[in-house]
């Protein structure tokens, strides 16, 4: 018999395979009324097969146990650039569940809500505030909703001048939501470069500006966390074309409470309240990307939105030339209300500090592995900073082997592989919610990875080696997708 | 500020290792012309205790939900969620971790994401559903477009009992596209007339979209409008408002859908306003390379451990850009798990009884409130937990009546078809008691 | 069959979006090469055109997708579709393993006037990749 020091691991397995015949984990309540006479056989659907029969405690044991193969940011440091992984505050949890909020249906005439649609109108009127901007909508569930909302005003703004014009101007920098939304309303999609500090090429800007230019999407700071400082430049040459300059506010973290959009010239932009307004990433959602633009586009907003009268908070539609709504209900409104308290913990002094934090931090960790790790751009880095694998490219390692190492020393890896003009691209944006003690962790990790790459290669493209997985064979996983569990399924299983 | 771990004398640490000498340095490199020199006009910080006051103190300015008789539906439904999903969503592993691109940290996101992309497959009898989308509205635009790559065709013909929310949020996703919906209106009966339907189509259709339960709350005859899409090579699509109804009635999966989609809300998701909620979308595996959305598939690593990994990524915005299938960039992520343990707790015979009554409820309420004088059933047949009910004068007045005595009497259709004066659109589900659905019938028996 | 072949075999004629065709006696045999296949990474899927199709030089004629990304594939000179290669619907990864063998993705009737002048020798081709030519 062979005796192992650490017995394996018991795998997990699916919900369907851990049920039995026979179980629940709830049981309704007394029917009270008389049974209903039973429908028409042709609506009734059959058992569903392998559907799960767990009792509670199973359920309660099972996604117990599957949360922690997680590593989530209460855990520990998450440098994911552009993703602005900051601290959940708890309170904003409490907010959200208590019950006058969390069991407000939709459709409530405007007298029972009042509380929510104030919470609404004064959400938007600190975004305006933070952002520089006129006037906001809270419809759009996501950033990406967000933009393609932002764009489909612009268009609506360009058509009521008699010329909706054919195209958007993007840097090659920019994220992929940004053309894809682009080519949803109807644009196409032209590439301004970058120049060798990473930022929009102003020649180039100005040479591809025309009165067919419908409006060009900035990041500001841009993906490489470096600040447009010509902004005042390029907006002037888009305007002065009769464009529009719409900026993706993902990066927002870096200069809330400095300086604001609105002020630099931008037209329109959304925000992220999953980013800057610190609600929880969830594993992937849900989020919210609330839409701000100046006065000459206010008429196009999605509808319906509040408005504050003595009667107290109304819905309006009145707006004629709306785009309409892209969002059934209100939009988000669980995030809303968490971003609202966020603001309201901070106050103007804490949004200040948030963004000096954040960039401080940022700052220190450049200053600490620009010596070790290739820095591609040497200008001035605000809240997130990009280094490349060129250093290690000579011992065989790439920026994939070193994002999977640092596993191993406990940590998320940063963003890898964007943006897609810097080859091996590893972005770190700390965010405000680190001490020092964490990022000189993170930072002795990356140093002790860049000489393991020298001394023991094999070991860094073999990682991770203590996570409950290994690297996964993604090309047979594509090639052969199993996208649901199915009684054939787990008897193949070993 | 509580939230940030920084000393005073940290970040003085921190600005000497990088050779500033004061903050504000920090931002030399936006022109000064657009720094703030004062401070962003909002209100003082509030520690926690006022801030909990604060919130507390609004909440209360909505309606009570514990004295009010809601029956509230039109595509939100207040069901009861078990204590054990918000005890687990509150793990802040599963809430405070990011979109599962690093596998190797992420199987527990990734697995609970196989999981619902498995019960929905389930619920809807169909092969592949994706890990969820925004919501049920934008579930429909995404379909649309599916359909529209699918086929190369640009017409969609839906019926009017399509949530009519969800057609205008549609039409705006769609409109910069080569696409044209048209709305065909549902007979007497409040249902689409299969025969009908098949006149309308023609080989330049590339889909029909219909609603079950239709949004008047009436069954529709999915296999014969099934049948009508299919002669003529469209697909069908069929949107769901209120899940629950899954756990009684036929997948439409098994009925000839080809896509079936919408609001997964009614599974453990909270009513919140409108948001966050829950978009669903499963299709027959014909379509998988057109599917929307994130999709999470099995895969081993070197030591043959399954595990789960996001798959077929390259579909998604953030690599083919402008030829993306669609621009979505999350998923409902919390949400989606709140389902899948709704679900599983709920199981197999919960879903089913769940199902059976609420439709016990509504037909209770049926039969107390067509027998009030002057008031019927205009759309008689078959329905689950909604149904309207016309009234002998016009509904909105009388709506407002019972709101001040803390009832409200589901929607008034007037709201969305304005020549329905008299009609409202009432929901009941297992968390309208017997005697909160009496005291609506007693209410309206007497205000009319 | 001849061994796998590798790097920028000089009986093959190439175009710069890195694909190549082999022409002989009024069908070509389309391919992308093999520095093409390194950038993209495993492949996973192969979507190509209907049998009797008419392609343009230099038109899309479908996708290759690997687990990073998605490339479109040109057509290097005019033609109509004869067969596409099925074995890659069950094995796409022979575009990694043997991309001017096995990893074939398309044949096609090649007119009177095949648009050679467009198309690279193999010479042009290597500098072009390894050049940025």
């Amino acid at each position: 018999m062979s005796v192992e020091k650490v017995p394996p691991k018991r795998p997990e397995g699916l919900l369907f395979e851990q049920s039995t015949a026979g179980k629940r984990g709830c049981e309704v309540p007394a029917a009270q009324v008389p049974a209903a006479a039973p429908l028409d056989a042709r609506f009734i659907r059959g058992e569903i097969e392998g559907f799960p029969e767990l009792s509670e405690r199973e359920v309660v044991r099972h996604f117990t146990r599957i949360s922690r193969l997680n590593y989530g940011n209460d855990q520990g440091f998450y440098p994911l650039g552009s993703c602005t992984m900051k601290y959940n505050p708890k309170v904003n949890e409490k907010a959200a569940r208590l019950e006058g909020f969390a069991e407000a249906h939709p459709l409530l005439p405007e007298e029972a809500v009042q509380g929510s649609l104030q919470v609404v109108s004064e959400l938007e009127r600190f975004l305006c505030e933070i952002a520089g901007m006129d006037a906001f909508t809270l419809q759009p569930a996501a950033g990406a909703q967000g933009e393609l909302t932002g764009i489909r005003m612009v268009r609506a703004f360009h058509e009521s001048r008699g010329n909706p014009r054919q195209v958007v101007l993007i840097p090659d920098s920019a994220h992929g939501t940004n053309p894809a939304s682009a080519h949803l309303c109807g644009y196409r999609v032209e590439e301004i470069a970058s120049d060798s500090r990473g930022c929009v090429d102003l020649p180039h800007l100005r040479e591809r500006m025309s009165e067919d230019v419908a409006v060009l999407m900035l990041t500001n700071p841009n993906t490489l966390g470096v600040f447009e400082s010509e902004i005042g430049e390029i907006c002037r040459v888009v305007h002065d074309a009769g464009g529009i300059v719409y900026l993706d506010g993902a990066n927002l973290n870096a200069f809330v409470g400095v300086a604001r959009p609105g002020d630099m010239g931008a037209d329109v932009m959304h925000v992220n309240l999953h980013k800057t307004f610190s609600t929880p990433h969830g594993g992937g959602g849900p989020g919210s990307g609330p839409v701000g633009v100046k006065e000459p586009l206010a008429r196009f907003l999605p509808v319906p939105r509040v408005a504050r009268t003595e009667a107290g908070y109304r819905w309006r539609s009145d707006f004629p030339e709306s785009i309409g709504r892209v969002h059934a209900f209100h939009g988000n409104f669980g995030m809303v209300l968490r971003a609202y308290a966020y603001v309201l913990a901070n106050g103007p002094g804490g949004l200040r500090e948030i963004a000096e934090t954040a960039v401080l931090n940022a700052n220190y960790v450049r200053k600490r592995l620009e010596g070790t790790y290739h820095l591609p751009y040497s200008s001035p880095t605000l809240h997130e900073v990009i280094f490349s694998d060129r250093n290690l490219e000579k011992h065989g390692v790439r920026t994939l082997d070193v994002a999977k190492r640092l596993m191993d020393y406990g940590f998320h890896p940063p963003t890898i592989y964007f943006p897609l003009i810097v080859k091996g691209a590893l972005m770190i944006e700390p965010t405000e919610s680190e001490g020092i003690q964490e990022l000189d962790a993170f930072i002795e990790a990356m140093i002790r990875i860049a000489r393991e790459a020298e001394e023991d290669p094999d070991l860094l493209r073999t990682a991770p080696h203590s996570t409950p997985i290994g690297r996964l064979d993604e090309a047979a996983a594509a090639r052969k997708p199993i996208l649901r569990w199915t009684p054939a399924t787990s008897k193949g299983e070993a | 500020m509580r939230y940030i771990p920084s000393s005073p004398g940290e970040r003085r640490r921190l600005l000497e290792a990088i050779g500033l000498r004061h903050a504000g340095e920090l931002f030399d490199s936006i022109p000064r012309e657009f720094r703030l020199e004062r401070p962003l006009s909002l209100p003082d910080p509030m520690p926690e205790a006022d801030l909990v006051e604060h919130l507390r103190g609004l909440s209360e300015q909505n309606l009570d939900p514990r004295a009010a008789a809601v029956f509230l539906g039109a595509g939100a439904y207040r069901h009861f969620i078990p204590a054990v999903v918000d005890h687990l969503i509150s793990r802040s592993e599963f809430y405070s971790s990011y979109t599962p691109y690093q596998p190797e940290f992420s199987q527990g996101t990734l697995q609970a994401i196989f999981e619902f992309q498995t019960l929905i497959c389930q619920l809807t009898s169909l092969d592949i559903s994706n890990a969820s989308l925004y919501d049920g509205a934008s579930a429909l635009g995404e379909a649309i477009l599916l359909a529209h790559r699918a086929r190369r065709r640009r017409r969609v013909v839906t019926a009017a009992t399509v949530h009519p929310e969800y057609l205008k949020v549609a039409a705006t996703l769609t409109s910069r596209l080569d696409l044209r919906i048209e709305t065909l209106p549902s007979g007497a009966d409040g249902l689409v007339d299969p025969g009908r339907l098949a006149q309308s189509l023609d080989p330049q259709t590339a889909a029909v979209v219909i609603q079950q339960p239709n949004f008047l709350g009436r069954l529709e005859e999915v296999e014969a409008i099934a049948e009508a899409a299919h002669r003529v090579g469209a697909l069908l699509l069929v949107v769901v408002n209120e899940a629950v109804s899954l756990g009684l009635l036929k997948g439409p999966g098994s009925q000839g859908a080809d896509v079936v989609l919408g609001e997964a809300q009614s599974l453990g998701v909270p009513l919140s306003f409108g948001g966050p909620y829950l978009g669903f979308m499963a299709i027959r595996s014909d379509f998988l390379r057109e599917l929307p959305g994130r999709l999470v598939g099995q895969a081993r690593d070197a030591a043959g451990r399954t595990g789960y990994v996001l798959t077929l990524a390259t579909r998604e915005q953030h690599i083919r850009r402008e030829r993306a299938t669609s621009n979505i960039c999350t998923n409902q992520g919390l949400c989606m798990l709140a389902a899948s343990i709704f679900l599983a707790t709920l199981g197999k015979q919960g879903m089913r009884d769940l199902a059976d009554l609420n439709r016990a409820r509504a037909e209770y309420a049926k039969s107390r409130l067509s027998r009030i004088p002057g008031c019927r059933i205009p759309h008689d047949g078959p329905t689950f937990n909604e149904f309207v009910l016309e009234l002998p004068g016009e509904a909105k007045p009388l709506h407002r009546a019972l709101l001040r005595k803390g009832i409200v009497a589901g929607l008034p259709l007037a709201d969305y078809f304005p020549e329905r004066k008299r009609d409202l659109l009432l929901a009941f589900t297992e968390m309208n008691s017997k005697s909160q659905i009496d005291r609506l019938a007693e209410a309206l028996g007497e205000a009319r | 069959m001849s061994e796998k072949r590798q790097g920028y075999p000089s009986d093959l004629k190439y175009t710069r979006e890195h694909e190549w065709v082999r022409l002989e006696g009024g069908v070509g045999i389309i391919g992308i090469t093999e520095y093409a296949q390194s950038e993209l990474g495993d492949v996973v899927f192969v979507d190509l055109p209907e049998k009797g199709r008419a392609l343009a030089a230099g038109e899309e004629l479908g996708t290759i997708e690997s687990v990073k990304a998605v490339s479109e594939i040109y057509a290097p000179v005019s033609g109509e579709v004869l067969e596409i290669n099925e074995t890659l619907r069950e094995h796409p990864e022979k575009v990694n393993g043997d991309p001017y063998g096995e990893g074939w993705l398309v044949r096609i009737r090649v007119g009177d006037r095949p648009e050679i002048d467009r198309l690279l020798s193999s010479e042009a081709y290597r500098s072009h990749v390894e050049e940025g030519e």
